[in-house]
């Protein structure tokens, strides 16, 4: 089932991405509403970090194209922004959660300017919106895993955005940082960005986003979350991986009886 | 002084040296430093064959392009063949070294060039080659005016491309999505490195060249939380090397590039348990901070 929408963020046609020849990405057609707080969702290996970078034009795509706020993407690039895995950076890196933040200002600074005032405010600005402003100075090998994925956040907000891709930010974070961050992303969707989060819990999804991708490796289904997390949708995106088809019952059971939960 | 030259001109060798190799070990690729100062031989002989003379601007091209050419084929090597990117240095830079042997065993008598040279150097001897104007005025030793040269350059790039390095080496892929080529940033950094290295090469030899690069910024590293500290460290570190390898040569009387090593080495293991001890001492007192609470 693919819903489509009206006000496009992003638009997607018959995009295919492989690597080795193997295929990752099978003729994926869809569209994201603007001001959506959109999950991509789907088994391990479907192809959910793909997906949101050959929109960002990180990988080479094999057919299709990705349009955002019906432009292309070299006309947009400022509009947009991402918030990459935890992991994919050498933490041990010397250098401070400040200058990791105004990262999200080269764009607007240059790569041969310095960093007007208005750049060090909306610095401050975005780690005091996460709050990690008391950290400012500190060394990003100080942080624990949740205020890593803060300052990441922080940068990506500095960067003052429409549009928002985000790699897990979820993954490996404490309690009190995933609500704190869930917080931020309500936040930017009620100011009418467009955020779009790979995910990986199954229960959260309900509560999280309002819009909901299913994928693997071709698209399962796409459109409000009220319409896509469906049993039988489900199961056909994990298709196949018992332990977590019964979690899925699991999930939909709690679903139908909300008066158990919380 | 005595052997001023020698030691500026070491010092300049460190400095260039270590500047650059501060952005390679922080993106993984210090044995890239150690690839390219092998690599770029067979260029110095060609340059050498095509120029007829030692001209240093054609040592400089035949060298550097063939530096720019080994990084290519090492990131080649990984990206296409799939094969790990130690193991592609290791292929590399190996069979363009022996290469570059075989260009200066084969053809020995008209080269004026030997493998022992290239690989130990010998800056105590700098002062024999010096820069003559033509009105017969002697401005000091050639490979000092080399390294000023290529040194200022170094410190230009940096100076100039510090956040596109910085950027593009902590987190390359964020740097891509604003629209930044981190390929560029990648290959004007290692065109610099085969520069520096190839002008170093003269002066000092491959080996001291690798120390260079490798050395300074990984003691600077221990002990630098942010990025410019450790950039100013690793200049420091250098000069101390440079002063430290040559009155260590003197009193031993032994070869000035070995010496330098030596003491780089030795400065290393200085700063790496001087901080081991700290940390260990501040953990200690911690310890005692959270017993007596």
């Amino acid at each position: 089932m693919i819903e489509q929408t009206e006000n496009i963020a992003v638009e997607i046609h018959d995009l295919s991405v492989s690597y080795d020849r193997k295929p990752v990405l099978w003729g994926i057609d869809l569209t994201i509403p603007e001001g959506a707080l959109v999950g991509i969702v789907g088994p391990n290996g479907a192809g959910k970090s793909t997906l949101i970078k050959s929109i960002m034009g990180l990988i080479p795509l094999n057919s299709g194209y990705a349009r955002i706020f019906g432009k292309d993407l070299s006309e947009i690039r400022e509009r947009l922004s991402y918030v990459p895995q935890r992991e994919s950076v050498d933490w041990d890196f010397p250098t401070s959660v400040k200058e990791v933040v105004l990262m999200g200002r080269y764009k607007k600074i240059g790569l041969f300017k310095r960093p007007r005032k208005a750049d060090l405010d909306a610095t401050m600005s975005a780690l005091e919106s996460v709050g990690m402003q008391d950290f400012a100075s500190r060394q990003i090998s100080q942080l624990s895993g949740g205020q890593q994925q803060r300052v990441f956040l922080a940068r990506a907000l500095a960067q003052q955005a429409d549009l928002y891709f985000m790699d897990e930010p979820f993954a490996g974070v404490d309690a009190a940082t995933e609500k704190a961050i869930f917080n931020i992303l309500l936040e930017m969707s009620q100011q009418g960005k467009t955020v779009v989060v790979v995910h990986h819990d199954l229960q959260s999804v309900k509560k999280y986003f309002d819009w909901l991708i299913l994928l693997n490796l071709r698209l399962v289904a796409s459109g409000k979350t009220e319409n896509i997390f469906k049993k039988e949708l489900l199961e056909e995106a994990y298709g196949g991986k018992l332990t977590l088809l019964t979690e899925v019952g699991d999930l939909i059971k709690k679903e139908e009886f909300p008066g158990r939960e919380e | 002084m005595d052997g001023m030259y020698i030691i500026i001109t070491a010092a300049l060798v460190a400095i260039s040296c270590g500047l650059l190799g501060c952005f390679l070990i922080l993106r993984k690729m210090a044995m890239v430093g150690d690839a390219i100062s092998h690599a770029v031989l067979p260029g110095i002989v060609i340059a050498f064959f095509v120029s007829g003379n030692r001209e240093t601007v054609p040592m400089l091209i035949g060298a550097g392009s063939l530096g720019v050419l080994a990084t290519f084929l090492i990131e080649y090597f990984h990206r296409k063949g799939k094969l790990q990117t130690d193991a592609s240095i290791g292929v590399t830079f190996t069979w363009l070294f022996a290469l570059g042997v075989i260009l200066i065993s084969a053809f020995a008598d008209k080269v004026d060039i030997d493998q022992d040279c290239v690989l130990y150097g010998e800056i105590g001897l700098i002062e024999l080659d010096n820069w003559i104007l033509n009105s017969g005025f002697i401005m000091g030793p050639r490979v000092f005016y080399v390294m000023l040269f290529i040194t200022l350059l170094v410190v230009g790039f940096i100076l100039m491309g510090y956040k596109g390095l910085y950027f593009t080496t902590f987190d390359p892929v964020y740097a891509a999505t604003i629209g930044i080529s981190t390929a560029l940033w990648h290959y004007l950094l290692m065109g610099m490195v085969s520069l520096t290295t190839v002008a170093s090469f003269e002066a000092v030899g491959a080996i001291l060249v690798v120390a260079m690069i490798v050395v300074p910024p990984a003691t600077a590293y221990l002990i630098s939380e942010k990025l410019k500290p450790m950039l100013i460290l690793t200049c420091v570190f250098g000069v101390i090397i440079a002063l430290g390898g040559y009155y260590l040569a003197v009193w031993i009387d032994g070869s000035i590039a070995g010496a330098m090593a030596t003491v780089a080495g030795l400065l290393f293991a200085i700063v790496f348990f001087t901080h081991r001890i700290q940390q260990l001492n501040r953990s200690k007192i911690k310890a005692q901070q959270l017993s007596e609470i």
